[in-house]
């Protein structure tokens, strides 16, 4: 049989791992360029689909055809996610039961797009094998609900893949150190990744993982961090630069290509925060050049109240597991948003003890789904993870209320009965109501499914006994059968998912799937060069109308010859050409670029020169 | 209906050896689990899933000694499904009139604010019931408890009803204490606690 990778399909970047035979220790399988990490950015472009880094430098090109953060978006309805929609660039439209994108001419799905990606990681791990690979273990936030859980199924079906198991990410981050680095005991991991928040309390036992208890939230995370800065640079931007925009007529707010390079620059800014205490950021904005320094600190007002919010799941997780901070023995951080320091401190002060990251946190849980895709392969026989439900499942009963079934934390797979009955003589349809949550009403829970028990034999109201099984798999996922018990036959049940797709429209999606072509290699390697081209001269018709007073005729000449040149290589298939022509008008703006760096620096930092801050600051053109 | 005592090989006695337990819920977890049954063939899966969730929920009903009683008494008395306890049992009428008084404190806090005096007086009182209840929880997984199983067959009745006195006692004690902890505005965590059905 083909061999199981392991797949962490993330907000921000997705990888794909399996446990190296030789050594039995997991590896990430890096791209042919060596990179480890697929940022998890699919844009839909005239000349095909690019995913990963080629996708990243669209997303200031082309904000409205590139699709990032799309886990924000997998099991989720409109009103779930009509709130944040307007923070994202490309244009998201109700439907049935899920949200659909508009991109690039056509309309997708969440899990089609994340199906993009999978695909993707899993071409990688093929030309790694040189086989096909059609199974895999992937990786969801344990407070993913039954819909969530679905959704990231049914992308993997759409990918071409069997996903074997579901596994909750700090759990599967748990196998990951399990292997060799922790040792008897209760562990806490502590999960903040780009879009998502988790807390798992698990006692290590014998090569046993067992789940006392999780937390979480499915909609926190580094993303929230850079949403707060960015709106704080916004507002920055239009109070200290307010006449140039009036004079421009430029409304930051509302321009996409702007609002992306802000929310990059934020993004970078926060990543550099968290190795120094203050940062520099340079963005050529409209007619201007913004900048400012930032300091830690003030980057710590803004995203305090986020980082708290990820206290109050840690106490209840403890509290559900009936334990107090002092009984955790190790606490492990895992997701890049740990890297925060003032994240590591309040993790720190709730379990009173520092906290581990030894293994690479962008890593650790595609290194763990490795390890479990190994157990399931047989592979692994002395490990075990038996882990839980994070929600309470009920069914709505008289009234609205919630009747729960099986209690949130519960070891899975579990399962429960329940008995039905009718309520008019000659009722032959029941119809149940089916939610997950913790809210004693179940307008306030989260609707899954509502189920039509039919066929039952005319009989007297209150006669018939319909025996209902509810089962949550070890992947987290609800499925239920039913049983009338005088007659014996299974009772047929039509299932309505409130959230989600069919199997038809999946099906359907199977085989779109392979219509949508990818854009082939050459033709994304010419896509990029022409979008690079792009940017460079866009930037370059920018430093002309601001830089026109500090250019030499003979220098401005060159530069127009080289814009010139490069508009022609453009037009033309020749990729080589392209990236050549960009080269020469980057050599020939090079003097032209620094001398406007000093001019916009001067006052600001006394003598400074332009050359020390681009040595401090990594990418102060904000170049994409 | 299943008998969790049997799917750990145990007599139906409450006072059970925990770590015992949960040896063997390790155990049967390794026998039975779905991740050792990948390559079965599907009607072995099924049994294997199945078999998993027994034990899990097995472990659960058995692990914690008050959970334990409230499944004895299920298991006692033959009923298939927790819904059954949907009706609520009902309070000892001595403990009801006990609760006049905090009932009629409740009322006033849910229709005005609180102030300094009547919060703190609230609090104590919370604190006097989390007391209570705390000695209701040691008389149930205690005396009782031991009383469950020192008991002859014709006995068990009896102790079977001392017992659930005692825990309709405690349910009811701990909805109070979670109205007071609403009123006092500490609202979601503990209410979450009190949905906890085990």
């Amino acid at each position: 049989m083909s061999r199981i990778v392991g797949i962490d399909l993330g907000t921000t970047n997705s990888l794909v791992a399996y446990v190296d035979d030789r050594t039995g220790l997991p590896v990430v399988i890096p791209d042919q360029e060596g990179r480890r990490l697929l940022p998890s950015i699919v844009s839909f472009t005239p000349g095909g689909i690019l995913v990963g880094e080629a996708a990243r430098r669209q997303l200031v090109r082309r904000p409205t055809d590139t699709v990032y953060s799309v886990k924000r978006l997998m099991g989720r309805g409109w009103a779930d996610v009509k709130e944040e929609l307007r923070y994202f660039p490309f244009r998201v439209l109700p439907a049935e039961g899920t949200v659909k994108l508009a991109v690039g001419g056509r309309e997708v799905t969440p899990p089609e797009v994340s199906a993009i990606v999978l695909r993707t990681l899993k071409e990688r791990a093929e030309a790694h094998f040189g086989g096909p690979i059609e199974r895999a273990v992937v990786t969801v936030p344990a407070y993913f609900n039954d819909s969530q859980r679905q959704a990231t199924k049914d992308a993997g079906r759409i990918a071409g893949l069997d996903v074997v198991r579901i596994v909750n990410e700090p759990t599967a981050a748990s196998l990951a150190y399990g292997l060799h680095r922790l040792g008897q005991g209760v562990v806490a991991v502590y999960d903040l990744g780009g879009g998502t928040f988790d807390i798992s309390i698990l006692r290590i036992k014998d090569g046993i993982f067992e789940v006392l208890a999780t937390n979480g939230d499915t909609h926190l995370g580094g993303d929230d961090f850079d949403r707060v800065l960015m709106l704080w640079l916004l507002e920055d931007v239009q109070a200290r630069h307010h006449a140039e925009l009036e004079r421009d007529c430029v409304d930051l707010a509302r321009d996409n290509e702007a609002m992306q390079e802000l929310r990059l620059a934020a993004e970078a800014a926060k990543i550099r925060l968290s190795s120094e205490e203050r940062t520099t950021l340079t963005l050529p904005l409209s007619s201007f050049t913004y900048h400012r320094t930032i300091t830690r600190a003030e980057v710590e007002r803004l995203i305090e109240s986020l980082v708290n919010k990820t206290l109050g799941p840690c106490r209840q997780a403890l509290a559900d597991a009936g334990l107090t901070p002092a009984d955790i023995d190790q606490v492990v951080l895992v997701g890049g948003s740990t890297r925060v320091p003032l994240v590591k401190r309040r993790v720190q002060e709730l379990f009173g003890k520092t906290p581990q990251s030894q293994l690479n946190p962008d890593e650790v849980v595609a290194l763990g789904a490795a390890v479990q895709a190994q157990i399931l392969a047989g592979g692994i026989k002395d490990m075990l993870l038996l882990d839980v439900t994070p929600l309470s499942l009920g069914i709505e009963t008289l009234g609205g209320i919630v009747s729960v079934l099986i209690a949130r934390n519960t070891t899975i797979p579990t399962s429960a009965r329940e008995m039905f009955t009718t309520s008019v003589d000659g009722q032959t349809v029941v119809d149940m109501h089916v939610v997950q949550g913790e809210r004693e009403l179940a307008k306030d829970c989260r609707s899954l499914a509502r189920f039509e028990l039919r066929g039952i034999d005319p009989m007297p109201a209150g006669m018939p006994k319909i025996e209902v099984t509810f089962l949550i798999d070890a992947n987290g996922i609800l499925q239920v059968q039913a049983r009338e018990q005088r007659t014996g036959k299974a009772a047929s049940i039509e299932v309505k998912p409130t959230y989600g797709l069919t199997d038809t429209d999946v099906e359907r999606m199977v085989e779109d799937s392979f219509t949508y072509a990818e854009a082939d290699v050459e033709t994304r390697m010419l896509i990029e060069a022409r979008n690079e081209a792009d940017t460079v001269l866009t930037h370059v018709a920018r430093a002309l109308r601001q830089g026109a007073g500090l250019l030499g005729g003979e220098e401005r000449q060159g530069i127009e010859a080289a814009v010139t040149a490069l508009r022609q290589a453009c037009e033309g298939q020749d990729r080589d050409a392209i990236r050549e022509r960009t080269t020469d008008l980057n050599r020939a703006t090079e003097r032209l670029a620094e001398t406007m760096m000093d001019a916009a620096l001067k006052g600001a930092l006394g003598t400074t020169r332009a050359g020390e801050i681009m040595a401090r600051d990594p990418s102060p053109l904000g170049e994409s | 209906m299943t008998d969790f005592f049997q799917v750990f090989a145990l007599e139906r006695r409450l006072e059970i050896d925990v770590a015992a337990l949960q040896r063997r819920f390790y155990e049967l977890s390794r026998r039975w689990h779905p991740d050792f049954h990948q390559a079965a063939p599907p009607d072995e899966q099924a049994r294997a899933l199945e078999a998993s969730a027994r034990v899990n929920a097995a472990y659960r009903a058995l692990r914690d000694p008050v959970a334990r009683v409230e499944y004895l008494i299920r298991l006692e008395e033959g009923r298939e499904t927790k819904e059954g306890a949907a009706v609520k049992p009902k309070a000892p009428p001595a403990l009801l009139a006990e609760m006049f008084e905090i009932q009629e404190a409740l009322e006033e806090a849910r229709t005005g604010l609180l102030d300094a005096a009547a919060r703190a007086s609230l609090a104590a009182q919370r604190d006097a019931l989390r007391a209570r209840m705390a000695e209701a929880e040691a008389r149930i997984v205690g005396p009782l408890s031991r009383a469950w199983d020192a008991a002859a067959p014709a006995e068990r009745p009896v102790a079977l009803a001392a017992l659930k006195e005692s825990l309709a006692t405690r349910a009811y004690l701990r909805t109070v204490i979670d109205d007071l902890g609403a009123a006092l505005g500490e609202g979601t965590e503990e209410t979450h606690v009190a949905h906890r059905r085990d």
